[in-house]
């Protein structure tokens, strides 16, 4: 049987998660024992127009790159999006939040704004322009995780992806909560996967996994309640990367 | 004898980010020869507008993975500069730890995975883990022992968690700060191998050099003076090789070492302080610095023959090798001064007030620069960031207008390998320098 030929793309983003799949260290060179990578621009001279699976990595702001991720899809049989960029927009949404993207461009390139070059629309994740088979969470995504994922695709099962909160690896690591340093946490509504390393470094969750399938919304407002917060307060914290 | 040659590289491969290479010679002579960027422009500009003091160093950390914690570092310092927050010892001690891990892992990375396939001509590092096992596992060590670094100070590999304004958010023990020490120490024979890997095919970097100016932070912190640190990645003012010892510039006038300018012939914005371009990165830190440098790293410089002066750009592959072993001697020294004092508990208290900052560091690429301004809420509402790979464009451009006379007669594909060469040995990290781009995009 021959190894299944992987593709890996990059739109716009900071190739951080690419960087995730070098940092498997001495692992990678096992993946790539047993799959054929036939494109990867950062890291390979190499490409191809013939792959099975397709890695999507950064969100899509330009009608050009929209073009290009309907091509990639039309040759893949599995697409995965890769990161936060790709998988739900990300960081690169906050852009959404002004009404006017001219008010954008101006504001970063000035009287140049105008540029033809510089024309973008509001942010889109992969599956807002093409079908996506799966989604490998994370801003950055975690190394071991993804090696998890493609693991189970090449043996042909399905990938585990937790749709529970942060909070349940956060108290398994048995960190202090971040309610009790005055702090707005999102844990309580974040999908887990990450092994909760913020709140270990002695911060908040700010959500870069984007929320759980259904978030438990009695849950978290009984955590606001007990600390005097709302909603709201979590709406806020939200905005870095779960703007729509 | 004339030839026509005609050269189109679309998004060019190893490097970070997009770029192009278009040359068209036609009867001989040079009618395009340019460097291009259609990198999709993120505004990341308007996207710290509104957001809070404390989130600045989250978002900017995302303009790129690769430098993530010296966009974090930078934006910290400015906002610190912004509130006029001091940082304790302790803090700027372990934040100088964070940074060298990323200069190892971020070097390591380029020269070991995206320059030596070039050396050892094939395509990419794939080959070489079957044809040369050997140095591909040790140079996969030292990169895992980067990450392993910045993993325990920053608290994560990429995009750093632990960095807040006024201090860090969490501390190293004293146990983990030993343990890395003994790593740190153990992976000096195995940099030292990769190094002797690296001068074996040293003679396949081109012979092309190209006198220009070399920019740099120098160290003015009297914390650092005389300790390994004097080598600046992170404290000074800014200089350059043709300010002779007089005329360095504080970094909060950095936008009048940058000029950034428009030129018709080119599309991209360029930069230039005392010449038409200039240079930053490893080989202008070398040729700033250099009598700082640990002892290893002074070895390592001998190896190659490298000395204070070097002309680039292809040099710059070797001065990141020197800068490796630098930063791992650098951060024992660093190790050795937090254990003697002991590690304090810290806790940061911050409260917002109106004003603006300006800061710069040493990116693995070269100097970085942000600023930013907030209200009284503490709230930005105004920022504007400079980075390296943008600050090199211009100078690429120059190399390529002289390197393409100079070695148009080996043929187009000779030619074509020796731009890519180019463009790669400065490192380019092509995401950052998009939100300060001003490009034509050319199809």
């Amino acid at each position: 049987m021959s190894k299944p030929r992987v593709a890996i793309f990059d739109f716009a983003c900071c190739e951080g998660c690419q960087l995730q799949i070098v940092n498997l260290e001495e692992e990678i060179l096992n993946l790539i024992d047993v799959v054929d990578v036939v494109e990867w621009r950062e890291a390979m001279s190499e490409q191809s127009h013939e792959y099975d699976i397709a890695i999507i990595e950064g969100s899509i702001t330009r009608e050009e790159d929209a073009k290009r991720l309907e091509v990639i899809r039309s040759r893949a049989k599995i697409l995965i999006a890769l990161g936060a960029c790709a998988t739900m927009g990300g960081l690169n949404k906050l852009k959404n939040n002004f009404d006017d993207l001219n008010e954008v461009r101006e504001c970063v390139y000035g009287k140049d704004g105008q540029m033809p070059h510089l024309n973008t629309f509001k942010t889109k994740a992969c599956d807002e322009v093409v079908e996506v088979d799966f989604k490998i969470h994370g801003c950055p995504i975690d190394a071991a995780e993804f090696a998890q994922i493609i693991r189970s695709l090449l043996v042909g099962k399905t990938p585990f992806v937790p749709d529970y909160p942060v909070c349940v690896e956060c108290k398994a690591n048995e960190n202090i909560c971040r309610y009790e340093y005055d702090e707005v946490c999102l844990g309580p509504i974040i999908r887990a996967g990450c092994n909760a390393p913020c709140p270990a470094a002695g911060r908040e969750c700010f959500g870069c996994r984007g929320l759980v399938d259904n978030p438990n919304v009695e849950a978290a407002q009984e955590v606001m309640d007990k600390y005097n917060l709302t909603v709201d307060d979590l709406k806020q914290k939200l905005v870095l990367f779960n703007s729509k | 004898m004339s030839k026509d040659i005609n050269i189109n590289v679309h998004h060019l491969t190893r490097v970070e980010g997009h770029g192009n290479i278009v040359v068209n010679i036609k009867d001989g002579t040079v009618e395009k020869c340019e460097w291009q960027v259609p990198e999709a422009p993120r505004f990341f500009e308007a996207m710290v507008r509104g957001r809070r003091y404390d989130d600045i160093q989250t978002i900017v950390s995302r303009i790129c993975g690769i430098c993530s914690i010296s966009h974090s570092l930078v934006a910290t310092k400015a906002v610190e500069d912004a509130l006029d927050l001091e940082v304790s010892e302790q803090a700027d001690l372990v934040r100088h730890l964070m940074h060298y891990s990323e200069q190892l892992q971020s070097h390591v990375l380029h020269v070991g995975y995206l320059v030596a396939p070039d050396l050892f001509g094939v395509k990419s590092v794939v080959p070489l883990t079957t044809s040369a096992t050997d140095a591909v596992l040790k140079i996969v060590k030292c990169h895992r022992v980067a990450n392993q670094m910045s993993k325990l100070i920053a608290g994560r590999i990429t995009h750093p968690i632990t960095l807040t304004p006024g201090g860090l958010t969490k501390m190293p023990t004293e146990q983990e700060l030993l343990d890395l020490k003994a790593m740190l120490a153990d992976c000096v024979p195995d940099l030292v191998e990769v190094v002797k890997v690296v001068l074996s095919v040293a003679d396949q970097l081109p012979p092309f050099e190209r006198d220009t100016e070399y920019v740099s932070l120098k160290q003015t912190n009297p914390l650092y003076k005389g300790t390994l640190s004097e080598y600046s990645f992170y404290h000074g003012d800014i200089t350059s090789t043709d300010v002779n010892g007089d005329g360095d510039m504080p970094v909060s006038k950095w936008e009048s070492v940058a000029n950034e300018y428009v030129v018709a012939q080119s599309t991209a914005k360029w930069c230039k302080w005392h010449r038409d371009a200039y240079a930053s990165g490893a080989l202008a830190r070398f040729n700033n610095q250099a009598e700082f440098l640990s002892p290893l790293a002074k070895t390592v410089a001998d190896m190659f023959g490298l000395k204070k002066g070097a002309p680039g750009p292809f040099m710059n592959n070797v001065a990141q090798l020197v800068e490796c072993a630098h930063v791992v001697e650098a951060s024992i020294e660093i190790i050795d001064k937090l254990l003697t004092k002991g590690i304090k508990p810290e806790k940061v208290k911050v409260s917002p007030k109106a004003g603006r900052g300006h800061a710069a560091v040493e990116a693995p690429r070269g100097i970085l620069f942000h600023s930013y301004e907030f209200d009284k809420n503490g709230e930005c509402v105004w920022g504007n960031c400079c980075i390296p790979t943008n600050q090199n464009h211009a100078n690429i451009q120059k190399d390529f207008d002289k390197l393409v006379p100079e070695f148009m007669h080996e043929g187009e594909d000779a030619l074509r390998q020796k731009m890519e060469m180019l463009v790669r040995a400065y490192d380019p990290c092509i995401s950052c320098s998009t939100h300060m781009l001003n490009v034509e995009f050319v199809k």
